[in-house]
């Protein structure tokens, strides 16, 4: 652990004043019978990293993916407690979730482009609800590559498919994917799981470009990767919130005893 | 078990793979061989003048004055038989009364035979059939005529314990002495001056509508039938399959009612096509009225609904097929499940219903139990694209059939039978051809 990113006191201080984008107020969920989010109550402050950690099975991946109701897919899902997004209920009975989900951006743990062309993965989200002329999307398109740095490996191929590019650009392309349709939230399920080492470090590096524009939660299993890119840090332990902080203090002194065990490797 | 073994089982393996595959291909080439060359006879063969008279008259096709002089020419050939004829029939009364009553009737046959090979004899009133006022177009089919001219068939009884058999009598020994008697060593001499045989390719086989239930022309109506009931049959069934199929896989909630339903579109792929055939009758025209009588458009609806099941299940096994992955990215930005749908879904699993879509193509194409009662007779003009709503049609699969078993001189019509089979072969083959390149396009494009 060679830099542990100290908070920035103003930014930390712009998430106190403003009201918490995401927040979970005594939020649990099933599956079916299966418990796998237990009572977590959590504030995510707006314009900051928060990583989510724990061991594999905790529920940080369930708790992630609760935000943006991409668990709807299952059946016999249950939630309690409450979910609150800009002060909507994401489990209302009244929310648009296609409208949530256009707001809270994700990436996946694999990258996942779609087989058509570089330009149509970025253009795809924005054309679902804006009809811009051609100029109009290629600005689109241009500014989320060059967000996701990705602009100059790719501005002469975006007719290329998405598929011939290389694991980490593909993962880059699905960030800046997520970021053309200008979202507030951007989820990240272990973004980096699926890459080498190299192209790991060019995904944390932005990361840490997009903080203060985005509010980011990352579900990660490496800690490193946690201690380096993130503000905050949740360590989730069997569906529970163990315990909560600035990532500086979870990593120098954390104050519950299993955070210290699994962030030693003694379980995990 | 040791390695040598191992080796050995897996070399015998291969051997036993590549026999049969071979085995395979070579059924192949046994069954296709036959139909192809036999096929092809209805396109090149050696044409006679009449064939060319016909093309003229009928089809209004050919220079009509190297016609005219080719038809003089013949005649000119042609006029002994006829002398020899008249003579004979001057003689007949002369001769004597025991043998006269055979001998007239071996003269109507031979008359009869005379006409089939050369047509009317000149001076003659044209008869209403078109059969009666051509002579044999096809060489192949002029020797036969002539052999029928030749000798008479009889049958042998003597022997009560077998079956009769055939014998030919030479026609020559029952007129020997008879002013009748060197007209067949005149035929047999000069039927290529008579008929004047030179090799055609006839591609126009497959555009020309048929004349005089298929004595004469092509098969273009049994082909655009075949077309029409086809693709009425696939626009029907494709948005139907592919959108019950998008239910199936995306939308219906896992429960006992879905699962009835794949039974049902299971059993639907089982049921013999003919019993197809008697519901499309007695649902789409005796019920539903879509048509008076047959119809393409019933016809298409029968053949679309014995595809239903194929389209089904190879769709809805191709939209499983797509990763998850690619739904989650489209829903997380915000697509909703119908774009998501339209836009990923099924894009990516194009290739997959395309080859559904491929197989029960073939299958239209060449199904003949659902159109017999439905849409399909045995002759009749190309329809109009709006004369599909309404009026039948032949078609190949079906005229195959009804020419091999229920024409009135099935014999005459071998090439057409034969042409007709090749035709639907390659029909078949190129929808099929055409549809697997754009497949292959499609998903070499999605690979990148």
């Amino acid at each position: 652990m060679t830099q542990i990113p100290i908070a920035n006191p103003s930014l930390e201080a712009t998430a106190a004043a403003g009201a918490a984008h995401v927040n979970c107020q005594e939020f649990s969920f099933y599956y079916g019978d299966n418990q796998a989010v237990t009572d977590v109550t959590l504030d995510f402050p707006s314009f900051q990293v928060t990583a989510i950690i724990g061991p594999s099975g905790c529920g940080k991946s369930t708790l992630l993916r609760s935000i943006n109701r991409m668990n709807d897919l299952i059946p016999g899902r249950r939630t309690t407690g409450r979910l609150v997004f800009d002060g909507q209920d994401v489990y209302g009975p009244r929310l648009d979730v296609v409208a949530l989900r256009r707001r809270i951006g994700m990436v996946f743990q694999k990258p996942n482009p779609f087989p058509k062309s570089i330009f149509n993965n970025i253009a795809y989200g924005r054309r679902l609800y804006d009809s811009l002329e051609r100029r109009e999307l290629q600005a689109v398109v241009e500014t989320s590559l060059q967000r996701a740095g990705l602009w100059e490996e790719v501005k002469d191929r975006l007719d290329d498919n998405a598929l011939s590019l290389s694991g980490g650009q593909q993962q880059r392309l699905c960030i800046a994917r997520a970021l053309a349709v200008d979202p507030e939230v951007l989820l990240m399920d272990e973004p980096t799981s699926a890459l080498d080492p190299r192209a790991t470090a060019r995904v944390e590096d932005l990361i840490a470009e997009l903080r203060g524009r985005y509010t980011i939660i990352i579900v990660t299993h490496n800690m490193q990767q946690a201690a380096r890119v993130s503000d905050h840090t949740a360590f989730l332990y069997e569906g529970n919130l163990v315990e909560y902080g600035p990532t500086a203090r979870m990593f120098t002194q954390p104050r519950e005893k299993r955070t210290e065990d699994y962030m030693t490797g003694r379980f995990g | 078990m040791d390695l040598r073994t191992r080796k050995l089982f897996d070399r015998s393996l291969t051997g036993v793979s590549v026999m049969a595959v071979a085995l395979m291909a070579l059924a192949l080439a046994i069954l296709l061989a036959p139909i192809v060359a036999r096929g092809l006879g209805a396109f090149f063969f050696r044409a006679t003048s009449e064939f060319r008279r016909f093309n003229l008259e009928q089809f209004d096709r050919g220079d009509p004055r190297a016609v005219a002089a080719e038809t003089r020419a013949v005649a000119a050939a042609r006029r002994p038989v006829y002398d020899m004829l008249a003579a004979f029939e001057d003689e007949l009364a002369e001769l004597d009364t025991s043998r006269r009553p055979a001998l007239r009737k071996q003269l109507r046959e031979v008359k009869e035979g005379l006409v089939e090979l050369l047509g009317p004899p000149p001076g003659e009133i044209a008869a209403v059939m078109l059969r009666q006022q051509y002579g044999q177009t096809r060489w192949d089919r002029a020797r036969g005529k002539l052999a029928g001219i030749l000798f008479a068939v009889k049958w042998d009884y003597s022997d009560p314990s077998r079956m009769g058999r055939k014998v030919l009598v030479p026609r020559r020994s029952a007129f020997a002495g008879t002013r009748l008697e060197p007209l067949f060593p005149y035929l047999e001499r000069n039927l290529k001056a008579m008929l004047r045989p030179r090799p055609v390719f006839y591609w126009r086989f497959l555009a020309d509508r048929s004349l005089d239930s298929h004595f004469f022309g092509g098969i273009w109506p049994e082909i655009l039938g075949t077309v029409y009931l086809t693709l009425g049959a696939m626009l029907l069934a494709i948005p139907f399959g592919v959108i019950a199929a998008v239910y199936l896989s995306e939308f219906a909630a896992a429960g006992r009612v879905v699962s009835l339903l794949r039974v049902c579109i299971s059993t639907l792929a089982g049921v013999p096509s003919i019993v197809f055939g008697l519901f499309g009758l007695a649902f789409f025209i005796n019920t539903l009225h879509l048509s008076r009588s047959k119809s393409v458009l019933a016809g298409s609806a029968t053949l679309a609904l014995l595809i239903l099941p194929t389209i089904i299940r190879a769709s809805e096994e191709a939209l499983k097929a797509v990763p998850r992955s690619y739904k989650e990215a489209a829903l997380s930005l915000g697509a909703s499940p119908l774009r998501m749908v339209l836009t990923v879904l099924l894009p990516a699993a194009l290739p997959g219903i395309l080859t559904g879509i491929i197989i029960s193509m073939g299958r239209a194409a060449g199904e003949t139990a659902p159109i017999i009662f439905t849409a399909a007779v045995s002759v009749g003009q190309p329809l109009k694209l709006w004369e599909t709503l309404s009026q039948p049609t032949p078609a190949l699969p079906w005229n195959i059939y009804n020419l091999a078993t229920e024409h009135q001189a099935v014999d005459e019509i071998r090439h057409v039978q034969f042409g007709m089979v090749l035709t639907l072969v390659l029909l078949v083959l190129l929808l099929n051809l055409a549809a697997i390149l754009i497949r292959a396009r499609i998903s070499k494009k999605m690979r990148g």
